[in-house]
C-alpha cells in the first residue's frame, strides 16, 4: 500500500523539469526558452544535431551550469539541493587517466555522501559494463569504448535517481552499444532505496540504438525542443 | 544604451561645480593663505594634498569590502542587488588605486625634497604600497577573468585582501618605521598648528567631494554597461527566438 | 570523521597520482636548483659568509616561492582534463575537503623539494648560520603552507582565466607579502643569529597568517568552483 503512494507522488513530481529556460553564452543562445518536464520513470531519448543544445541541456539538469533566464528542478529540488542523487557522464570520460578503473572508482566511492545506500560495489559496477575489475592497465592506455565504460561504470555505482548520459554510444562498436542498453534497461528495473523510480536522459547521433530503451523521444534544433514522440507503452 | 537621468545629470554637475569650487579654495588656502611650515618651508604644503588623500584611500577598500560582502550575500539571493554591489566594488577599487597612486606619488616628491631620497621602504609607504599593489591585482583578475565568473571572483579576492591589510601593516610596522610619526594622535608633539587648519579641512572637503564624485560616476558607468549586457542578452535570446518560428 | 576521510581520499589520489607521473616534484626541484644557481653567480657567496647569511634566507624562500608557483600553475590540470573537476562539482562530498586534500598534497610536494634543496643551498652557498637551527624546523613548514595554501587557492580562481599562469603570481605575491617577510626574517634571525630580529615573533606571525587564511580558503572554495 505505501509502495503504491510512493509510486504515485514519484509520478506526479516530474524527476526533471524546465520552465521556459535560456541560457547564453556570450551573445549566442545555447538553450533557446526551452520548457520541458521528464516525467519520474521514463527514459527520454534526445535527438539533434551538434551545437543543437543537447549537451547544455545536460548539463543545466546536473547543475553545472545555471540558466540565464527560467528555472530548472531536479527531484523537486535545485539542480545543486540534490546533488549526488543525479549522475551525469559527459563525453569526456571525468576520470583520471594515471589511475587504474578500480581506483577511480573507489576514490570516487569515497566521494559520496554518508547514507548512500549505494547498490553496487564498484566492483559490481565494473563488471556490470563487462570490464575485469582487476586490470591493472591505467586508464590512460584504454581504449575509448573501455573508457566509455569505465565512465558509465563511475555513474552507476553512485546509485543515480536521475541518470543523464551524454552520447553514451559515441565509440561503441553496435554489440558493445547493444550490451549498454541492455544493462541500461535493467538499470531502471533497480530499486530506489526511498521507494521512487529510475529516470534517463540520454542523447544520441544513433537513434536506432536507443529506440527500444526510449519512452518519449525529444528533438532538439538551434537550443529549442522542436518536437516530442511519446511512444504509446506496449500492451 | 539607456541616457543617464536628468536629475542624475542635474545633481552630478551641482556636485561638480561644488568640488571645484572647493577645490579652489583650499589651494588658496593651502598655497597662498597659510605659513609656510617653520621647518620645512614651502615644501610643507604638499602635505595638504597628501594627508587627506592618504586617509581617503584607507577608506575605499572598506566600501570594496562592504560592497564584496553584499555581492557574495545577494548573488544567489537577489541578482539585481549583487550586480549593483559588484559595480560599486569595481568603482570602489579602481579609486583607491588612484588615491593611493597620488598619495605615493605626493609623498614621493615630499620625500626627495624632506628626506633627500625618492623612496624609502618605511612601515607606511610599504604599507601604502602593497594596498595599492593588491587592488591592481584585484583589477588585473576583473580583467583576466572568464566572463561569468568575474564577479564572483573578484569579491573572494576582496575578502583575501581585506584580511591581507591589516596583516600587512602590522608586519611592516613590525619590520621598520621612519616615516614621520601620525599628524594626529601621535604623541604629545602631534597635531596642527592652528593656522594650518583651514587649509587642511578645505583640502580634505575638496578630495572627499572628489572621491565620491569619481567612485560615483565609475560606479553609474559600470551600471550603465551592466545594463547594456543583460540588454544584448535579452535581445539576443529573442532574436534567437524568431528565428526558429 | 567522514570529512577526514574525504580529505584523506582526496589526498592520496594526488599523491598517487603525482608518484605515476612524478611531473612536479622533478620540475620544482630542477627549477629552484637552477633559480639557486643563477643567484650564485648574481653575487659572490663564498667570498662574503656574512652578507651570503643575511641574504640567504632571502633567496631560499625566492626561489621556493617561484618554484612552487610553478607546479601550482599545474595543480589543477589534472582535474580539468577528462572534466573530472565537473565530477567533483557534482560530487556530494564538500568542496573544501577536495581544496584541503589538494593543499595538502601540494604541501607534500613542496616540502620534498625543500629537503633535497636545502643542503644543496647550504653547500652552494658555504652557509654556517649562527642562530638556533632547529627553528628552521617550524619556520620551513609554517611558511610553506602559507605560500601553498593561497597559492592552491588562487590557482583554482584563475583556473578558467585567460593567461592562467600569468595571473597565478600576479594575485599570489601581493597577498603573500606579509607571510614572505615573516618567513624570510625569521630564516634570517636564524642564519645570522643576530637576536635583533628575534624569529619567534615572526614564527607567531607566520602561525597566526596560516591559521587565518587556512579558515578563509575553506569558507571560501566553494564558492569558487561553483562560480561560472
Amino acid at each position: 500500500m505505501t509502495q503504491t503512494t510512493a509510486v504515485q507522488s514519484a509520478v506526479l513530481t516530474p524527476a526533471a523539469e524546465l520552465v521556459s529556460a535560456s541560457r547564453l553564452f556570450g551573445s549566442f543562445a545555447a538553450l533557446r526558452n526551452v520548457t520541458a518536464s521528464f516525467p519520474a520513470g521514463s527514459c527520454t531519448v534526445i535527438l539533434g544535431e551538434n551545437g543543437a543544445g543537447k549537451s547544455t541541456l545536460l548539463r543545466m539538469l546536473a547543475g553545472l551550469i545555471t540558466p540565464t533566464r527560467g528555472t530548472v528542478q531536479v527531484l523537486g529540488q535545485t539542480p545543486q539541493q540534490s546533488r549526488g542523487r543525479v549522475a551525469y557522464m559527459s563525453h569526456a570520460p571525468m576520470v583520471y587517466e594515471e589511475l587504474t578503473a578500480m581506483e577511480n572508482l573507489l576514490y570516487f566511492q569515497s566521494l559520496q555522501g554518508p547514507g548512500c545506500a549505494c547498490h553496487g560495489s564498484p566492483e559490481m559496477a565494473l563488471r556490470a559494463v563487462g570490464l575485469d575489475p582487476h586490470l591493472t592497465r591505467t586508464v590512460g592506455q584504454y581504449s575509448q569504448g573501455m573508457r566509455q565504460r569505465v565512465s558509465l561504470a563511475r555513474v552507476l555505482q553512485t546509485d543515480p535517481e536521475l541518470l543523464l548520459l551524454d552520447e553514451p554510444f559515441s565509440n561503441l562498436d553496435v554489440s558493445s552499444a547493444a550490451q549498454m542498453v541492455e544493462l541500461l534497461a535493467d538499470f531502471r528495473t533497480w530499486p530506489v532505496a526511498g521507494g521512487g523510480q529510475r529516470t534517463i536522459l540520454l542523447t544520441t547521433h544513433q537513434h536506432h540504438l536507443a529506440e527500444s530503451l526510449a519512452d518519449r523521444t525529444l528533438t532538439m534544433q538551434h537550443g529549442s525542443i522542436a518536437s516530442v514522440t511519446t511512444r504509446e507503452p506496449a500492451a | 544604451m539607456q541616457p543617464l537621468s536628468r536629475t542624475t545629470r542635474i545633481v552630478g554637475a551641482l556636485w561638480l561645480a561644488v568640488t571645484l569650487a572647493v577645490m579652489a579654495q583650499g589651494f588658496r588656502e593651502a598655497i597662498f593663505l597659510t605659513p609656510a611650515d617653520a621647518a620645512q618651508g614651502d615644501v610643507g604644503r604638499i602635505f595638504y594634498y597628501h594627508v587627506p588623500i592618504a586617509m581617503l584611500s584607507l577608506l575605499f577598500p572598506y566600501v570594496n569590502f562592504a560592497a564584496s560582502l553584499a555581492f557574495l550575500f545577494w548573488r544567489t539571493r537577489n541578482p539585481l542587488r549583487a550586480l549593483t554591489s559588484d559595480a560599486l566594488a569595481l568603482a570602489s577599487a579602481e579609486v583607491t588605486i588612484a588615491y593611493t597612486s597620488i598619495c605615493l606619488i605626493t609623498g614621493s616628491i615630499w620625500g626627495r625634497a624632506a628626506w633627500g631620497i625618492w623612496w624609502t621602504w618605511d612601515e607606511r609607504l610599504t604599507s601604502e604600497l602593497i594596498l595599492c599593489l593588491i587592488y591592481i591585482a584585484y583589477v588585473m583578475l576583473r580583467r583576466f577573468s572568464a566572463t561569468g565568473q568575474t564577479q564572483t571572483l573578484a569579491a573572494v579576492l576582496s575578502v583575501f585582501a581585506a584580511v591581507d591589510v591589516p596583516i600587512v601593516y602590522m608586519s611592516i610596522r613590525w619590520w621598520r618605521t621612519q616615516h614621520p610619526a601620525p599628524v594626529f594622535g601621535g604623541g604629545p608633539d602631534s597635531g596642527m598648528d592652528k593656522s594650518m587648519l583651514p587649509a587642511f579641512f578645505w583640502n580634505l572637503a575638496t578630495w572627499t567631494l572628489w572621491g565620491l564624485f569619481l567612485l560615483t560616476a565609475r560606479f553609474l558607468l559600470e551600471r550603465r554597461n551592466q545594463m547594456t549586457e543583460q540588454d544584448e542578452a535579452l535581445r539576443a535570446i529573442e532574436a534567437s527566438l524568431e528565428i526558429s518560428q | 570523521m567522514i570529512y577526514l576521510r574525504q580529505v584523506l581520499a582526496h589526498l592520496r589520489k594526488d599523491l598517487r597520482l603525482e608518484w605515476r607521473s612524478r611531473d612536479s616534484i622533478n620540475g620544482m626541484l630542477f627549477f629552484s636548483l637552477l633559480v639557486v644557481v643563477v643567484y650564485s653567480l648574481a653575487f659572490d657567496p663564498t667570498g662574503y659568509p656574512t652578507t651570503t647569511r643575511q641574504i640567504s634566507g632571502g633567496v631560499l624562500w625566492v626561489s621556493i616561492l617561484f618554484a612552487s608557483v610553478s607546479a601550482l600553475n599545474q595543480a589543477w590540470t589534472r582535474e580539468q582534463r577528462n572534466q573530472v573537476l565537473d565530477a567533483h562539482r557534482m560530487a556530494a562530498a564538500p568542496a573544501s575537503a577536495l581544496f584541503l586534500g589538494k593543499a595538502l598534497a601540494n604541501f607534500l610536494f613542496v616540502t620534498a623539494v625543500e629537503l633535497v634543496l636545502a643542503p644543496i643551498f647550504v653547500v652552494f652557498f658555504n652557509l654556517h648560520p649562527l642562530g638556533q637551527t632547529s627553528l628552521l624546523l617550524l619556520i620551513l613548514p609554517l611558511g610553506t603552507w602559507a605560500l601553498v595554501l593561497n597559492g592552491t587557492f588562487f590557482a583554482a580562481l584563475g583556473l578558467r582565466a585567460r593567461n592562467r599562469e600569468l595571473l597565478l603570481p600576479l594575485i599570489l605575491f601581493p597577498i603573500a607579502i606579509p607571510s614572505l617577510l615573516a618567513m624570510i626574517q625569521a630564516t634570517t634571525a636564524v642564519l645570522t643569529g643576530d637576536d635583533m630580529l628575534n624569529p619567534l615573533l615572526w614564527i607567531q606571525m607566520l602561525a597566526g597568517y596560516d591559521i587565518i587564511f587556512t579558515i578563509i580558503c575553506l569558507l571560501l572554495f566553494d564558492t569558487v568552483l561553483h562560480a561560472e
